[in-house]
Formats: C-alpha cells, structure tokens, sequence
C-alpha cells in the first residue's frame, strides 16, 4: 500500500522460511492427507518413500502428518495468541497512557503482578492445573505477551499525547478516534509488528516447551514439543525421525524471529 | 536509595506469593471435577481411585469446609512459611524444596559462570571489531541459538557429546560430570543474548566522547579500557540481568526435566505430571522468589557501579 516498506534481505529470508513450513502443511493436505494419529504397527520406523516422504514413527503413523498438523498446531496457536494479546496490550496500553489516573495505576499493578513470574512458570502453572487443554494453553499465553505491547504502547503513548500536534488536533475538536489513527497508530505501528513477530516466536517456543516437559497438549495429539520427547528415546534406531520436529521448531521460531527485523537487539 | 530498591522488591516478592497462591487456589475451584477425587488419583495412581480414597483425602485436607476459609488458612500458613504437605511423598513441601533449590541454585551457578566466559570475550571482541566477520558470525550463532526452546540445545548436546562421542553422561546426578552438559546447554542460550548485549554496549562506549577524550589526554588503550570503558559497558548489560533472570529460571525447568537433574525444575515438572497442588504452588513460588532476588541483586550492583544514580537521589 505504501512505499516505506522495505524489508531487509534477513526479512525475506524468515518470509521464506515460514512459506515453506506453510507450504508443508498446504502440500500434506492436498496430496497425502493421511491421518496424524492412525497407527500402522507393521510399518514402524519405516523409510521415506513416496507414500510416506518422511517415514513413519514408532507407531507406523505418517510422520508428514504428524508435522503437518503439529505445525498447524503451533502456527494456529501463535496466530491466535498474537492477536488476541495485541489487542489487548495496546488498547489497554493506549487507555492508560492517555486517561492515567487510576485506571493507569490498577493496569500498572496488574503488570507487575505478571511480570513477577516468569512467563514460562506461568504457562506451566496454567497447563498445570487445566492438563490438554488448547484453550487454557492459549489464555496462559496471551496473558503473558499482552505485557509486553502494553508497556511500550503505554510508554509511546504518553510522549505522543504530549506532542504539540496532538495537542493542535485537540485544540481542532478533533475526537479520539482521529487522535488515534492519526498521531498514535503512525508512531506505534513498527514496534506492534516487531513485538507480534517476536511474541508468535515465542508462543512456538513456549507450546513447545510445556508439550516436552509433558504438560501442554496429550498424545495422540501431535505437536512439536510432545513428538521430541515421544521420539527421544528411539535415537538411536532413528534419529532422523527425531530431528524433524527439532528442524520444525527451529525453521518456524527463526523464520519469525528474522521477520521481526532480522538483528532487533 | 538501597532502602528504596529492597523495599520495591520485597513488594514484588510479596506480590508474587499471593499471585501465585491466588491463582492456583482459584483455578482449582473453577476446575470440573471433584478436587478429591483428582488428588486421590495423584496419591494413590489412576486405577485405585475410590469413593472411599476420595473421602479419605476430603477428609484429610479438609476440602468440605468452605473455599473462603480454605483461601485465608493457605494464606495464614503462607506468613509462617508453612506452604503445607507434599500429596504425593507427604513430606513438608519447603523441607523438599530447601533440599532441591541447592541442586538448581548449583546448576544456575555453574551455568552463568560458562555463560560468563563465553558471552565476556565474543561480545568483546565483536564490539571492538563491529561489523567485522567475526561480529557478524557472532551475531548469526545468537540469532540461531535464540530461535529455539532451550530443551533442543540440550537434546543436540546430549545426543553429540554423550551418545556419538561418549564424553558424558547422559543424565544424573553426583560428580562433576554430570554438571557439565545441562549447564553449559543453558549457558549457550544465556551467551547468545549477553554476548549481543556487551558487543552493542562496547560499540557504544568505544565511539563515545568520554572514551576518545581518555585516549585523546595520553592514557594508553589498556588504561583507557579499564577505567573509562569497562564500568560503562558493564552498567547496561547488569540492567539487562532482569531479562536473562527470566530465560536463566525458564531454562532450569526445560534443563532439569531433560537431564533428570533434582532440583526445583524438575520438582515442577514431577508434580505438576502428579497432579500434586502443594508442590506445584510451592516450586513456582521459589522459582519466582529466586527470580526478585536475582533482580534484586542486579538492582544493586547498578547501583554501586553508577554514581550517578546515587548523586541523584542525594541531590
């Protein structure tokens, strides 16, 4: 729509590698569209072949499947998650920096009550006490990337609602919504995509991570972090079964990473 | 000032406490199912729930007397740092902590210090050398090691070092050893971020007026770095401490759980695998305490190394 947006050849190479594992799913759906969780115990472990391009695991279950919809999982996950907490950060982030006062001071609060914990344990604890749930895993979440969105949109915030433009806009009669698309949104909008990138990365990463210490999604479930631990133990008869959801985390959270901005410090 | 600093965190510890037992405390109200029954099936294992074991543990836990009173007793027994029992080995819960935290703290230990010795000289050399190749091969490492859970460095780790090559165990306990493969899997995802930090940090200062005026009034290059230099790229990277608290306590959970290492992360995983309440509430409490107090810490040494921040607050 605009010509200011260039990406950095970093940035094409995280587009890349998400359209691949995008297309992954998409090519799995169309040609082979094999059920995740049918088991085949005569085919365990059997080598990539043309039916099976990645094999199959130590149930005989078409590890293509597996992948397609555990990365289905994380992206629907990631997706899901990211818009729901930067909704919720910057328009709460927005209403605090500009009424401040009390409502300023409870969502303050409210912060420091989150950001006391760290957001993995916090995940953990939520996965804890609902066991399988993706409802409960995505509230946890979302509850711990909106944080983030609502410091900096609060702190953005506060600086531009004391600019003497917004103050001429004001003075025009202009309302809220006019304030907001034209001064906030502008001076706001790259750090939403940075932090929406960075927060799908990590939604990836922390589905992952509770799915390997057992307390995110139940088998037959397939999903990235569960395959890894659920494959450990056959290294040795087939390690490259274990490295594919290995590669898959590691594509798609690097893929999303480079897209944040490549070298974003 | 220093009052201030503790004060602010010992709110947050306190915050923290009641966070955590207020959530887990309503979460397991609004949960389906009978309480009983669920802690019974962590006791005593899924095929031996009864109506009569469920009784037995409503009975022992006093789980049919109202909410509200069960909320303020946790929350009474919470100030005399009596977080309850254990359900499923019936040992005091912080008894069980106080004997994992020492193995975790040692991991954490071990793993900042490798963290430290490799993180220091690449981010140094990188910041003197900026845009050089090395800087430049330093920051592809960070960015692959940042894109992923900590858990896969492990798994990576073990199957080179311990499986293919045979160098170290692959998980336990005991002699050093053991020690070597969860901490320096932790340090390389602590490094991959500090090593950025202290390369940016070093960038920053070596092009200041302040360094170059150092240089500039005869001082050598060795003087200059130690005096005029090294306080100011240590002083954000410690300001960051607050970030790699967070990655440093997130890691222990992934670490432990995959090198069946005994501390407080492992603790988590178990009882969380067990359904066992107490123990849950307990292990994230302490991993959140840990958490305030390495920032408190970090909040410390700021400052001491700032004088700024102290003529500030006396002005």
């Amino acid at each position: 729509m605009k010509a200011d947006i260039q990406l950095r050849p970093s940035q094409y190479l995280g587009a890349a590698l998400l359209l691949f594992l995008l297309s992954l799913v998409v090519l799995e759906t169309l040609f082979w569209g094999h059920n995740p969780a049918s088991q085949n115990l005569d085919q365990v472990f059997h080598a990539p072949t043309l039916a099976e391009p990645l094999g199959t695991d130590q149930f005989g279950r078409s590890n293509l499947a597996r992948l397609s919809s555990a990365l289905q999982t994380s992206i629907l996950m990631a997706v899901f998650s990211v818009l729901t907490s930067a909704t919720l950060g910057v328009s709460l982030g927005v209403v605090a920096g500009w009424k401040r006062g009390w409502i300023d001071r409870i969502l303050s609060i409210v912060v420091n009550i989150l950001l006391a914990l760290p957001g993995l344990v916090l995940v953990l604890l939520f996965g804890a006490l609902v066991p399988g749930s993706f409802f409960i895993l995505y509230i946890a979440i979302s509850l711990v990337l909106w944080v983030e969105y609502f410091r900096v949109i609060r702190a953005r915030t506060i600086t531009v609602m004391n600019s003497p433009e917004v103050e001429a806009s004001l003075l025009y009669g202009f309302g809220p919504w006019y304030v907001f698309k034209r001064h906030l949104w502008p001076a706001c909008k790259k750090d939403i995509y940075t932090l929406a990138c960075f927060g799908a990365g990590n939604s990836v990463l922390a589905l992952a991570s509770i799915g390997f210490v057992y307390v995110g999604l139940r088998p037959p479930h397939a999903e990235l972090g569960l395959m890894m631990v659920e494959l450990f133990p056959y290294y040795s008869d087939a390690a490259w079964v274990l490295l594919q959801p290995l590669t898959a985390v590691i594509l798609l959270v690097l893929g999303f990473h480079l897209i944040a901005g490549g070298e974003h410090e | 000032m220093i009052k201030q600093i503790l004060l602010r965190r010992a709110a947050q510890a306190a915050f923290v406490a009641w966070g955590v037992g207020t959530l887990t405390f309503i979460m397991m109200r609004l949960l389906p199912g009978d309480f009983a029954y669920r802690i019974a099936a962590g006791r005593y294992g899924y095929d031996y729930v009864s109506q009569a074991a469920a009784e037995a543990v409503r009975a022992d836990l006093g789980l049919d007397r109202p909410a509200i009173v069960q909320y303020l007793e946790w929350l009474l027994n919470l100030l005399r740092f009596n977080l309850g029992d254990s359900l499923v080995s019936e040992n005091p819960v912080t008894q069980e902590l106080a004997h994992q935290l020492g193995s975790s703290l040692e991991l954490a230990v071990f793993a900042s210090f490798f963290a430290l010795l490799i993180a220091v000289p690449v981010g140094l050399y990188a910041g003197r050398h900026a845009g050089g190749a090395g800087d430049r091969l330093s920051l592809m490492v960070s960015v692959i090691l940042r894109a992923q859970p900590v858990f896969v460095i492990g798994l990576l780790m073990v199957l080179a070092f311990s499986l293919k090559l045979g160098w170290f165990p692959v998980a336990g306990f005991g002699s050093s050893e053991y020690l070597i493969l969860p901490a320096l899997s932790l340090a390389l995802t602590l490094a991959a971020i500090s090593s950025r930090m202290i390369r940016n940090s070093t960038c920053d200062v070596l092009a200041s007026p302040f360094y170059r005026f150092a240089r500039f009034k005869g001082l050598t290059e060795q003087q200059a770095f130690t005096h005029h230099a090294s306080p100011n790229i240590a002083l954000p990277v410690v300001a960051f401490v607050s970030i790699q608290a967070i990655n440093l306590i997130e890691g222990i959970v992934m670490i432990e759980s995959l090198f069946s290492w005994p501390g407080i992360g492992h603790a988590l995983a178990h009882a969380i695998f067990a359904r066992d309440v107490p123990m849950i509430q307990g292990a994230a409490l302490v991993m959140g305490l840990i958490f305030v107090a390495i920032n408190t810490v970090a909040d410390l040494i700021v400052f001491k190394l700032d004088p700024r921040q102290r003529e500030e607050t006396l002005s």
